[in-house]
């Protein structure tokens, strides 16, 4: 089966992302698709290279980072809500003046268009959020 | 169609729970998750709402999600079944769609 | 852009301004409408009070973004489910809320009524014939 995973909360603030990242990977382990994950609102900060959380915690963009890999996932960070919030790949910074960038290389930047294409295309849409 | 319901608020902050129990029609299932689980023990004030939704919709409890916050399944409603991630993913897999009561 | 049609239901459950889910799913709503699928929108609970008239944010500096549901018709969203029982719980009734037309063009453009008023019951059966349910 083909699943769509949306995430509305960044990293650590809430349990969404943990719960969204715990779903994936069972759903990849029993042998399901993965259409996409998009993270939109506060969870585009599940995607910045940055982050840097103490020893003894979980780095959650790190885990999503060796899952996308592992799987090669489509983990797509939303434009709109990544300009608001400071996410910024190299094609962002540049449009917008910015002098740096923060985007993990496993996730990409792209328009809330993705999001519903993903709706459209999976079985099944599981939302994470608050 | 049959939905799977989820709900992450602990019924003592938010009305997500009786929200989602209002809407669910018979055969749907109600997933209890992160602060959700709250929803799932006895003797709390909400536990006459989720028996009597017992009669009409399937209901589940994470059962991470009740060992992080220390909460035995001894003390999980009779009826409620605890499932973990696997389990999750299985619900919305047999369920036609899955609805977040954010 | 697509083959499939599917029942797209955007639930809102959130008040506006307090927090930005309100805003960033209309954005949704709007980008979705390109899509060409079976779009509704459903206002539920403090959802409903994304819909009130007379909203002014100068003073909180943010942006007001109530305007944008009354174009929701331009982009052929048509069906916008309010819920009786949740407008009563919170003291309002259909003419606090914003007036939503569509114009319909196998009617000379004639101008229709977007928000149709459901009781929950009614909201649970359109939830339950929805495809998708897209929360935020």
């Amino acid at each position: 089966m083909k699943f769509a995973i949306q995430v509305n909360e960044g990293p650590y603030q809430h349990q969404a992302a943990d719960s969204a990242y715990f779903f994936a990977k069972a759903a990849l382990e029993k042998g399901h698709e993965i259409f996409r994950i998009f993270f939109y609102h506060d969870g585009v900060n599940n995607a910045t290279r940055l982050t840097t959380p103490p020893q003894d915690d979980r780095n959650v963009v790190e885990r999503w980072a060796e899952l996308g890999g592992h799987y090669d996932l489509d983990m797509v960070v939303c434009v709109a809500a990544a300009q608001r919030r400071g996410v910024v790949d190299e094609g962002e910074a540049q449009r917008n003046g910015k002098d740096a960038t923060n985007i993990h290389p496993r996730f990409r930047i792209s328009g809330l268009g993705q999001l519903v294409e993903a709706a459209i295309q999976s079985d099944r849409l599981v939302v994470f959020g608050d | 169609m049959s939905t799977l319901h989820t709900v992450n608020k602990s019924p003592f902050e938010k009305t997500s729970l009786a929200a989602c129990l209002e809407h669910v029609s018979a055969g749907a299932a109600v997933l209890l998750l992160e602060d959700g689980v709250y929803a799932a023990l006895t003797r709390t004030s909400v536990e006459g709402q989720v028996k009597s939704a017992l009669d009409n919709v399937k209901v589940y409890a994470l059962g991470p999600d009740l060992q992080a916050r220390g909460l035995l399944e001894e003390r999980v409603i009779p009826g409620i079944s605890v499932v973990d991630y696997a389990g999750f993913v299985d619900l919305a897999a047999e369920h036609d769609k899955v609805q977040a009561w954010l | 852009m697509s083959e499939t049609i599917k029942n797209f239901l955007y639930l809102n459950r959130k008040a506006p301004y307090g927090t930005i889910y309100a805003w960033e799913s209309l954005e949704v709503v709007l980008i979705g409408a390109a899509f060409d699928q079976d779009v509704s929108l459903a206002f539920v609970d403090d959802g409903v009070f994304q819909l009130t008239k007379n909203q002014h944010t100068s003073a909180v500096g943010m942006k007001n973004f109530s305007p944008t549901y009354a174009a929701l018709g331009d982009y052929e969203v048509k069906k916008v489910f309010v819920e009786k029982e949740s407008l009563e719980e919170r003291g309002l009734s259909l003419d606090d809320l914003q007036h939503l037309t569509w114009e319909d063009e196998d009617e000379d453009w004639a101008e229709k009524d977007s928000i149709h008023l459901v009781t929950r019951a009614e909201m649970a059966a359109i939830m339950d014939g929805a495809d998708v349910v897209f929360s935020f």
